[in-house]
């Protein structure tokens, strides 16, 4: 054992800064899942440590309508805290400027827990006290406001009292998004802006002095509750579900750093393949000097071990750094404080994911020392493939595997993810090895023969012996496709919701439109010249029976207990095909349903499916405290991603034009100045009437998905940096030769310009091929993604691939000639000496 | 065609300098086959470097076809000896990603010119029938084969040939020597071999020795 050990340190004197260099691959790995699980433990903590404050209660009730008397009741004798929450224009007269904002009215008390900060401080508490709005501090942005200004809200006006900087539970991408403006409850009234078919949500806030009173509390009045389809949550509940949420994200971040240390195993293994070729001969001679097999491989095993725990230290002390920048690029979705602290189980973990990998990659292609002969000390011929497969082998690659699903699993949200997750980075592996595989026979074949010959050379260069292009390859094709195909499904994405792209598109939507309104409201949309779109009635209603069921025995489907807002129409629209059944059969003539027969309603596919119902069935409708009986005479298919006013459920016509509704409008202006005017005119006119400005809400989707995006991309960098470092590596490997085959071009007359072009040749062949791997496979991915995943139309966003590729050859170009300088310098024999040295 | 003038050569060996060559004077005319030898660490392939220009003297001169190799850049030495000489190696030296006609055109390729008589040259030395074959593919004799060939692809006044037959068994050395010898005569190149086997040396029409680092 002792003569394992002293000759593993000596053996490794040369190699050490190489074999270094590999398992450096692996601490890029081990750092990007150490810096996302040691975070997340960290927001854990905290979550836990703030949760009575992200409710602001002990307990919350929520409703979609107005709390009835027997619940006012009961939050009477627990004196509660309320807010009512709906979307409404606000207009600043000084500006002129109005856009649709969340508006909070709250009556005192609330929030019971924690702390709304505020600027000037200390306002909050004095909310209540005078006709004042406090704002977050983006809708002094959107509006062109500042504090002390005035500001229509429906009917009344208030002034801007401050600003809020901070409130427990605030999640800083949501305010950013929608920002919020919070009035006294008491002039809720005034504003007039709740009228039929608002959409409002009830809060209200509860504390209990004693906690143990919560649960007797919530079991007494559950029934109550639930019959008047009230939901509660307790700030346990409210902390779980963070926590949860939270958690998951972190894990699934942790996955895409988990593709980084795979690529550093496999650096590593492909390295570690190198190193043994060399070493091939010394094992043999230890071999002829009586040393066991067994003994040989310990010598190199031990080497590859110790290096691999240096390696996973390295990544874990990278990891905690990285966990410092971590909010700065994740804190827009961490609704609390956290405090950057070390977890130390996650950093074991990683300890040992870490060497294990290494281990594991490197084991393999060390099995060949074993099985080396002895002869092969006098004899060279005798090297070459061993007779078959070194016995083990089929083991270790056992181990490989079923490391790789419960590394998965373990970092993955839940079992079945991981399995998926393994399956998929198999696949993915197996898929990228075959192209680069194909790709460089294609290039063997179709060969640049009439190329210069510096270049023919250096694409040559690609196929040296023991050359490890495709290890390379594969390694930075992995993280060019990773990060190329989150851009292309982002790009998607954000395109389907461009409207200015296409002229004929609405850019601007008005609801809420009273009945009594619709003839005012286009008479100003004609006065600004806007192109109007149709008026679309929306009738608000609930299911009350299914073919003679009652609803309450239907409970638990979304589909039964939703509010519906449906609508009626003669034609079917745009975005909508029949699945089933026939549309009402206008060329009767008559508009009107046939007396006797009941009237028709056409529902969207999955409502169909969720309610378990089909052409012919029978949908009792509450319409506002009226009943209607209906008949489903067809299924539709909507294409929800169009822009358009979509519907469950449309009603034929002659049957709702009675009914309570309002009115939505879409139409076009092209200037963004008239828009904004048209707007203010409208809200002026009719302060209850909500726009929406879709070119704004564009701005935020493509912010939001920046957003996200950029988490994952930040992680994805993980593994460019992996292939990268194994690029080094496998330059490295082969430095020697290149360094020989550099001065015999220049003894046979090569000035170093030429070396330098074949040398430059080769590197851009290289990260052409990786990034060209990658990209395509981006673009299948994408594909996949967006048709399959997502419901949308794929578009290739090719320039911007293109540009991708030309970064990544860049970049490899870059490293390759930095790590080739001394090949460039002096003369031939002088580097041969100092190779030597 | 080669003048060296008081040539010096000091390496700097594990900290300590280390003088190789001392005081070298010797001319080698046009057309002539000279070779170089004495005992192992004799100093004899230093010289083989400075006099083909890929190494600077740490003292004296080095002239080439008249051309006083001194003052010129790394590019310009490069580019004379593209044009003007050719080598032969004892570890024949192919470059393994290129066939072995590839590996002849190389010279020509470097100067950009065309790509005539490689074919006749593989030809020469017997191996017309392997030019589509890599170095791994070839034996050691056909490998040293395909680099004769090479020597003489660029048409060079010089050919320096260092230990030709040191990898290669008795026959096979033979062998290569005789095509050495015959194509040297035909092109009318000057020859300088360096050896430290007798016989080899025995070949050529003069002899140059060298014990320590000195002539003698």
């Amino acid at each position: 054992m002792r003569f394992v050990l002293t000759m593993a340190l000596r053996e490794s004197r040369r190699s050490r800064r190489r074999l270094a260099l590999y398992l450096s691959a692996v601490s890029l790995g081990v750092a990007a899942l150490v810096a996302i699980n040691s975070f997340s433990a960290n927001v854990t903590a905290a979550v836990h440590g703030q949760a009575r404050a992200l409710l602001g209660a002990d307990l919350e009730l929520r409703s979609r309508q107005p709390f009835p008397d027997s619940i006012e009741a009961v939050l009477d004798s627990v004196s509660a805290a309320r807010v009512t929450s709906f979307g409404s224009m606000v207009l600043a007269p000084r500006s002129g400027l109005t856009r649709l904002f969340e508006v909070r009215a709250v009556s005192g008390g609330f929030p019971y827990y924690g702390t709304i900060r505020t600027d000037p401080p200390n306002l909050w508490s004095e909310l209540q006290s005078g006709r004042q709005v406090l704002v977050d501090p983006a809708v002094l942005v959107h509006i062109d406001a500042a504090v002390g200004d005035t500001v229509l809200i429906g009917d009344s006006r208030f002034t801007i009292a401050g600003v809020v900087t901070d409130a427990p539970g605030d999640v800083g991408l949501r305010t950013a998004i929608g920002p919020r403006v919070f009035l006294p409850a008491q002039y809720l009234g005034e504003t007039n802006l709740l009228r039929f078919g608002s959409r409002a949500q009830y809060r209200a806030y509860v504390q209990f002095a004693d906690g143990a009173a919560l649960q007797p509390f919530l079991n007494s009045h559950n029934a109550l509750f639930q019959r008047h389809r009230i939901r509660t949550e307790t700030a346990a509940e409210e902390e779980e579900d963070t926590s949860q949420a939270l958690g998951r994200l972190a894990r699934y971040l942790g996955l895409v750093g988990l593709v980084a240390l795979l690529l550093g195993g496999l650096g590593v293994g492909s390295a570690v393949g190198v190193f043994v070729r060399e070493k091939l001969d010394g094992a043999a001679l230890l071999r002829c000097l009586g040393a066991s097999a067994r003994t040989v491989l310990a010598i190199y095993v031990i080497q590859a071990v110790a290096l691999g725990v240096l390696g996973a230290a390295a990544g874990v002390v990278l990891g905690l750094a990285v966990q410092m920048i971590l909010p700065a690029i994740v804190g827009d979705f961490v609704p609390v404080k956290v405090s950057v602290a070390v977890h130390w189980p996650t950093v074991w973990a990683g300890l040992a994911i870490g060497a294990g990998t290494a281990a594991a990659f490197a084991l393999l292609p060390l099995l060949r020392l074993k099985d080396v002969p002895p002869l092969r000390a006098l004899r060279r011929e005798t090297d070459g493939r061993t007779a078959g497969r070194p016995d083990g082998q089929i083991l270790v690659i056992g181990v490989l595997l079923a490391g790789l699903v419960l590394v998965s699993i373990w970092q993955a949200p839940n079992v079945g993810i991981g399995f998926a997750f393994a399956g998929a980075v198999l696949l993915t592996t197996g898929v990228l090895w075959t192209a680069a595989r194909l790709l460089m026979a294609a290039v063997r074949r179709w060969f640049p023969s009439r190329a210069s010959y510096v270049i023919r050379q250096g694409v040559a260069n690609l196929f040296r012996p023991e050359n490890q292009t495709v290890p390379v390859t594969l390694a930075i094709g992995f993280g060019v496709f990773l990060v190329a195909t989150l851009y292309v499904v982002q790009r998607n994405l954000v395109e389907q919701f461009s409207l200015d792209a296409s002229p004929n598109r609405p850019n601007l939507v008005l609801f809420d439109i009273q009945v009594d309104q619709r003839d005012g409201v286009g008479e100003i949309l004609r006065r600004r010249g806007a192109a109007g779109g149709g008026a679309t009635p929306i009738v608000p209603a609930r299911i009350a029976r299914v073919n003679g069921e009652p609803a309450e025995s239907l409970r638990n489907r979304w589909a039964v207990r939703r509010e519906y807002r449906n609508t009626y129409r003669d034609t079917l629209a745009d975005s909508e095909e029949l699945v089933a059944g026939t549309w009402w059969n206008s060329s009767s003539g008559s508009l009107l349903p046939a007396p006797g027969s009941l009237p028709k309603i056409s529902i969207e596919e999955e409502v169909a499916e969720e309610l378990g119902a089909g052409v012919g069935d029978r949908i009792t409708w509450n319409v506002q405290g009226v009943e209607i009986e209906t008949q489903i005479a067809s299924i539709r298919r909507v294409s929800w991603a169009r822009f358009a006013p979509n519907f469950f459920v449309v009603f034929e016509p002659g049957v709702l034009e009675r009914a309570p509704q309002t009115i939505v409008t879409l139409t076009r202006v092209d200037d963004a100045t008239r828009r904004a005017e048209l707007q203010r005119d409208i809200v002026l006119a009719y302060p209850n009437v909500s726009a929406l400005d879709l070119t704004l809400v564009q701005r935020a989707l493509d912010g939001l998905l920046s957003s996200v995006s950029l988490a994952v991309r930040f992680m994805a960098l993980f593994s460019i940096g992996a292939g990268l470092v194994i690029m080094i590596g496998a330059l490295a490997a082969s430095r020697f030769q290149r360094l020989r085959e550099s001065v015999l071009l220049k003894t046979m007359g090569a000035t170093g310009r030429q070396v330098r072009q074949i040398m430059l040749t080769e590197y851009l062949a290289w990260g052409s091929l990786a990034a060209l791997i990658g990209v395509l496979l981006a673009g299948v991915a994408g594909w996949a993604l967006v048709t399959f995943l997502f419901d949308s139309t794929y578009r290739v966003p090719a320039l911007e691939l293109g540009g991708v590729w030309i970064a990544v050859c860049a970049l490899t170009a870059i490293v390759g000639l930095a790590n080739s300088r001394e090949a460039l310098r002096g003369t031939p024999l002088g580097v041969m000496r100092s190779l030597s040295d | 065609m080669i003048v060296a003038e008081s040539l010096e050569q000091t390496y700097l060996s594990g900290g300590r300098p280390l003088t190789v060559l001392r005081d070298i004077t010797l001319a080698i005319a046009p057309q002539e086959f000279v070779a170089i030898t004495g005992p192992s660490g004799s100093g004899k392939t230093t010289l083989l470097g400075l006099l083909a220009g890929l190494d600077r003297p740490t003292k004296g001169v080095v002239r080439l076809d008249g051309e006083d190799l001194g003052p010129l850049s790394e590019d310009a030495c490069a580019r004379l000896r593209a044009e003007k000489v050719g080598f032969v190696f004892q570890t024949f030296q192919l470059l393994p990603t290129l066939t072995a006609l590839e590996n002849v055109l190389v010279p020509l390729e470097l100067l950009g010119r065309k790509r005539d008589g490689a074919r006749e040259l593989l030809e020469r030395v017997g191996l017309g029938d392997r030019t589509h074959h890599y170095p791994a593919q070839l034996s050691g004799g056909e490998q040293q084969r395909v680099a004769l060939a090479r020597a003489f692809a660029n048409g060079p006044k010089i050919l320096f040939a260092d230990e030709p037959t040191g990898s290669l068994d008795a026959d096979t050395g033979r062998t290569i020597i005789d095509l050495l010898v015959e194509m040297n005569r035909r092109a009318g190149t000057t020859l300088v071999l360096v050896t430290h086997d007798p016989a080899l040396a025995g070949l050529a029409g003069r002899v140059i020795r060298l014990a320590g680092g000195r002539l003698v």
